[in-house]
């Protein structure tokens, strides 16, 4: 790898002061970044240049910088999560960009996501989904039997394994043209359904959450597949036709 | 719950899209095995194979079927389109959606929209004519008799002669009820049936001096869309409907793209044929 050098580039990034402005697309110029810095190291220096003359600094989200939280999000230069595939944009790094380069950096775009601040996007209705149905029911009262005594076949828990590492980041939803949360839901769906633990409450499960889906006006899947070329964790197509099958087979029931 | 689940939800639209939208592969599978007869047959068979199209009662529940589902299908398109819309109110000003997928997943509503307008100038063409034209022209031979050319029409009752000419028809005792049925007036029974001649409509359509090369560039032009249509269509109706398996998927995706680019293809040959080879 090529050792790392300072660019300068010019920033496009959305601004809004709060849920019910009217935003707009602001232009930045910052000289001096590091390709050895990361996408949100960038933002923070932007940040002090701004704090430094005096300006709103820019509000984005971010958390374990380290691609597990699902926190940070941000539509660059028109892909989520920027440029790279099977990466976080705190994953994201300077050294994809080049001296002179202009990038846009734009908030997840979806009724269902309304804008907070900036390019902070409010994603509790992921929340709400998960809350009518992506659950367990367990009696905790003292006498629960290990995970593990039940038997589960290797190849549903590594299918069940590779849904379950969806971090709810919105992805999917912020690339899919339809604004659609079918991969996120799918993904949910998939990882109780496939282990015996999450039978039990499968029918319901299934219809609860893509009723609630509905209801926060998330679009409709149309295959295109966009959700699953820019996921961060790689989860599958294979995940929605699943809901689908569960789905089918809970409304017939 | 779940009776309004099947009909209302965001997941059975898609059901309803997948199923009506390979019910109408099927109709196009057998819609073009009709139509190569008007390279690889001859009138006679063709307009044959019209009347049964048009009076056997298992083809109209067949017909009934497609036309709700190209109805349905289109209604639920429009209703999932603008759905779709809302789900995102504001825009990108910088996207870059040729990285993540097809131009013909991206594309279905606006095709599918061409394939209407195609469908109904298409059925005002050919269907509308078959079905309601009083001046069908029904299908005669020229017939050479001592010197003599004679047209007579081709009817159900091989091996009789009804001349075409009306007052020999008339002589005869015969006249044409219901467009096509020939009637013996005295006795009031119905002798024989006529063919519609659509072979003749609709190679003439093709060949028609003025319009004849336009209507066979938007024909080719209608399957092009087609095809992209069925590009992402075909392969797309069975992730809907819940089929996605390492083992069958590869060859579900390949049998589509196969039939995407088959299918327009042999129905684009057909109208090139008869516009600039038939004689």
């Amino acid at each position: 790898m090529s050792a790392a050098k300072n660019i300068n580039i010019t920033l496009k990034i959305w601004r809004q002061k709060n849920a019910k402005a009217k935003g707009q697309i602001e232009t930045y110029k910052l000289n001096n970044v590091s390709t050895a810095s990361s996408f949100l190291e960038m933002l923070d220096q932007l940040n002090e240049q701004l704090i430094n003359e005096k300006k709103e600094p820019v509000a984005f989200d971010h958390d374990c910088r380290e691609g597990i939280c699902g926190m940070c999000s941000l539509y660059i230069n028109g892909r989520a999560h920027g440029p790279d595939t099977g990466t976080t944009t705190c994953q994201l790094h300077m050294r994809k960009f080049n001296d002179g380069d202009t990038i846009y950096i734009e908030p997840w775009r979806s009724k269902a996501f309304p804008v907070v601040k900036d390019l902070v996007v409010d994603r509790s209705a992921f929340d709400r989904i998960q809350q009518a149905g992506g659950f367990v029911s367990v009696n905790t009262s003292g006498r629960t039997i290990d995970a593990n005594a039940i038997p589960v076949p290797k190849h549903d828990a590594d299918r069940a394994f590779e849904a379950a590492a969806c971090i709810g980041c919105g992805a999917c939803v912020a690339t899919c043209k339809n604004g659609s949360a079918m991969l996120f839901v799918g993904a949910k769906v998939s990882q109780y359904a496939l282990l015996p633990q999450g039978k039990v409450e499968a029918t319901q499960r299934v219809l609860n959450m893509v009723r609630q889906m509905d209801e926060e006006g998330f679009g409709n899947c149309t295959n295109t597949g966009a959700c699953e070329v820019e996921c961060p964790k790689g989860i599958s197509l294979e995940n929605i036709a699943r809901m689908n099958r569960e789905y089918l087979k809970a409304s017939l029931k | 719950m779940a009776k309004s689940a099947l009909l209302k939800s965001s997941l059975a639209k898609k059901y309803w899209m997948a199923l009506t939208g390979l019910f109408l592969c099927l109709f196009l599978a057998g819609h073009l095995a009709g139509n190569l007869q008007l390279i690889f047959s001859d009138a006679s068979a063709f307009n044959k194979y019209a009347l049964f199209m048009t009076s056997n009662p298992a083809v109209k529940i067949l017909s009934y079927l497609t036309y709700f589902s190209i109805l349905f299908h289109a209604f639920d398109g429009f209703l999932l389109t603008y759905q779709n819309i809302k789900a995102r109110p504001i825009g990108y000003a910088k996207n870059n959606p040729s990285k993540n997928s097809s131009f013909s997943s991206r594309n279905m509503a606006v095709l599918g929209t061409l394939i209407l307008v195609f469908i109904v100038t298409h059925m005002v063409n050919f269907w509308a004519k078959m079905h309601f034209d009083k001046n069908m022209p029904l299908q005669t031979i020229t017939v050479e008799q001592m010197g003599q050319k004679m047209d007579y029409y081709v009817t159900t009752d091989n091996g009789k002669f009804y001349p075409a000419d009306a007052s020999q028809l008339e002589q005869m005792g015969l006249e044409i009820r219901n467009r096509t049925e020939f009637y013996n007036k005295q006795a009031n029974v119905k002798m024989a049936e006529g063919y519609k001649d659509l072979h003749k409509i609709t190679v003439a359509f093709f060949k028609n001096s003025k319009f004849g090369l336009i209507a066979t560039l938007a024909y080719v032009l209608a399957m092009f869309v087609l095809a992209f249509h069925l590009w992402h269509g075909f392969q797309s109706a069975f992730q809907s409907m819940g089929l996605n398996h390492p083992r069958y998927t590869p060859f579900i995706k390949g049998f589509g793209k196969a039939f995407a680019v088959l299918v327009p293809l042999l129905f684009a040959i057909i109208p090139v044929y008869i516009h600039f080879f038939l004689k």
